[in-house]
């Protein structure tokens, strides 16, 4: 059986454009060697097990779902795409459209505050640097349910809770972005550049935008598929800020569906169906950028 | 007269430097002061607020009714010796204990054995299970779960099915026990190619002539791996480590998501599960923030380290 997904578009270069010599690319030089091939073959075997299961349980009808072998697609997906739909008249594509918000608009004002800041920490020296990056960074270390139980508490007393702002607002700091950038803009942003377009009479924050920014790039994409990743992810924060299920991103939104299905197994179709869908659009998203993914940063290991 | 260079501005000519020094000794800090108001209002304020209220009890007069039946006032460190004395907190440390001993040593191991496996200078498929192995990731923990729970459902699973087709009697998958082999299962298909790739990205920065010269020597792949590889990934191992382990003590979303097809997990089974249900089930925020305090200062200690760590190691360069 073959283990190549269809989705497969590699780009011709490696992921970080990084070297691509001494025979890494050319694996017809000599024999694949094969208990290494057979490592990696079983690990993406291993990792597309549920996807699988998800492509096909998600073509089963209720009735199937219970009765025929797992693996054996089944008659019922568009019926099923269709009853998620008509679901309390579409609140799955609710769910959906407020996890894109949520995710796409934190992320992207979070990258950017990223920037931004982690800029200001790489290239500027100015007393209380290194106490203000500890403050952002300390962020990192705390545990969330710390911060969602006084979160709640604290929108509650500005009247703010089981609304988009809740959940939006907290996820533009990140610290882990912070850093991110800083390292980045160490790295990439030469301080000749900067200077020169300040001999040019241009103004701080110009610099920042025209000179600086365009350069720190892969960094700020960087930082928005975290960021895009950890918001989508995020499950505890609005499962304690929010009580209307209109306002419900799609992990909250499925774990309730799932939970009322513990009592009315016919949910358990609606829910396999929603998690297939939701998974397709974050797969797209990581495909199509892979090549902008800078793990590199982690390690600190930047090439400028 | 405009300099021979373009001017930065597409309007007119550069001006003079600005001499104004008091005004450009406050552009750092006007750069940093939206994260500083945000993460102040976001994350300082509600940890401040946590440990007020971890202070402070109420006291319930009469019925309870009204204002005047209910008062609140500080009681120094009643509530922490509440939550140190309760045993299913420390009944939920050790099955985290337990489930991060699982997790975080098979996750790495997987994530280097790939890393490794990867940097093979002739493997095929480098590309494909490169992308494939991290795709993971990209799924949200709760969906994880879900998808892995239903594989474990008796009803629907295919190792059931197997079995039973065997004539052979199944196994419980959401028991008291191996619960804890599921949720390992789902933390390590969700975490393994995340770290592969941190591993793989360290292996790609060696520089290649260190390699040439062990392959003169007529050094196979493997002892190259051995000898030079995995002492070259140390640092960037000891990071992974120390993230896989706080991630671990958060661990909330797949426990939850599991409670519902499990009778194994209680509403306690974790740290974090306990304050969730005493904060927002139990109403007693008090004993639910004294516990996230103990919680927080336990992963602010596992973290100094970490924090040291990549501290020394990301600086360096700035100071070039």
């Amino acid at each position: 059986m073959s283990t190549e997904p269809a989705t497969s578009t590699e780009p011709r270069r490696d992921q970080h454009g990084h070297r691509s010599d001494h025979s890494r690319r050319s694996p017809r030089r000599g024999r694949a060697p094969l208990v290494p091939t057979a490592i990696l073959l079983l690990g993406t075997f291993y990792c597309l097990i549920p996807l699988a299961w998800v492509v096909m349980a998600s073509t089963k009808s209720g009735s199937e779902l219970f009765t025929t072998f797992t693996f054996w697609p089944g008659s019922g997906l568009l019926e099923n795409v269709g009853e998620l739909t008509a679901h309390r008249e579409g609140l799955y594509w609710r769910w959906m459209a407020n996890s894109a918000l949520y995710a796409g608009l934190g992320a992207f004002l979070s990258a950017l505050l990223s920037c931004l800041t982690g800029f200001a920490l790489a290239k500027y020296r100015f007393p209380g640097r290194t106490a203000l990056f500890n403050i952002l960074l300390a962020g990192v270390l705390v545990p969330p349910i710390m911060l969602a139980v006084p979160q709640f508490l604290l929108f509650a007393e500005v009247g703010l809770t089981n609304s988009y702002l809740s959940v939006l607002l907290p996820s533009v700091v990140s610290p882990f972005g912070i850093y991110l950038a800083r390292v980045y803009a160490a790295a990439s942003v030469p301080d000749s550049l900067l200077e020169a377009a300040r001999t040019e009479g241009a103004g701080e924050l110009r610099v920042f935008w025209k000179v600086a920014l365009p350069i720190m790039l892969p960094g700020l994409v960087t930082v928005f598929l975290f960021q895009f990743v950890a918001i989508w992810n995020n499950f505890l924060l609005p499962y304690i800020l929010l009580s209307d299920d209109g306002k419900f991103p799609v992990t909250v939104g499925l774990y309730t569906l799932l939970n009322q299905g513990a009592s009315q197994p016919v949910l358990y179709t609606l829910v396999i169906t929603g998690s297939l869908l939701s998974v397709i659009p974050l797969i797209a998203l990581f495909l199509s950028l892979q090549r902008f993914w800078r793990i590199d940063l982690l390690s600190g290991a930047v090439k400028s | 007269m405009c300099p021979a260079r373009a001017p930065v501005r597409g309007r007119g000519c550069a001006r003079e430097p600005r001499a104004a020094h008091r005004s450009a000794r406050l552009v750092p800090y006007a750069f940093m002061a939206p994260a500083v108001v945000l993460s102040s209002l976001l994350i300082l304020l509600p940890i401040a607020y946590t440990i007020y209220l971890s202070l402070r009890r109420v006291e319930v007069s009469g019925l309870g009714l009204g204002a005047q039946g209910r008062r609140e006032f500080f009681t120094g460190l009643t509530n922490y010796h509440a939550a140190v004395t309760d045993p299913e907190l420390w009944a939920g440390t050790l099955r985290i204990g337990v489930y991060g001993l699982m997790v975080v040593p098979l996750m790495l191991g997987l994530a280097l054995l790939f890393a490794l496996v990867l940097d093979h200078h002739r493997v095929r498929y480098r590309n494909v299970s490169r992308m494939v192995i991290f795709l993971p990731y990209a799924v949200p923990a709760v969906i994880a779960t879900l998808l892995w729970g239903f594989l474990y459902l008796p009803e629907v699973s295919p190792l059931h099915q197997t079995l039973a087709a065997l004539g052979l009697p199944g196994v419980d998958l959401m028991g008291q026990r191996s619960v804890f082999a599921a949720l390992t299962n789902i933390a390590v298909w969700g975490g393994t190619g995340f770290n592969m790739l941190v591993l793989y990205t360290a292996l790609r920065a060696v520089p290649p002539d260190l390699y040439e010269a062990a392959r003169i020597d007529g050094a196979s792949e493997l002892q190259m791996a051995l000898r030079i590889k995995i002492p070259m990934l140390t640092p960037a191992l000891i990071m992974t480590a120390l993230f896989s382990m706080i991630a671990t003590l958060q661990v909330f979303s797949e426990p939850v998501t599991l409670s519902p097809l499990s009778n194994a997990i209680s509403t306690t089974w974790s740290p974090l599960m306990k304050v969730y249900r005493d904060a927002f089930v139990r109403d007693d925020i008090h004993l639910a923030a004294a516990t996230s305090v103990i919680i927080a200062a336990v992963t602010l200690v596992l973290s100094f380290a970490f924090l040291r760590l990549v501290q020394s190691r990301a600086f360096t360069q700035e100071e070039r």
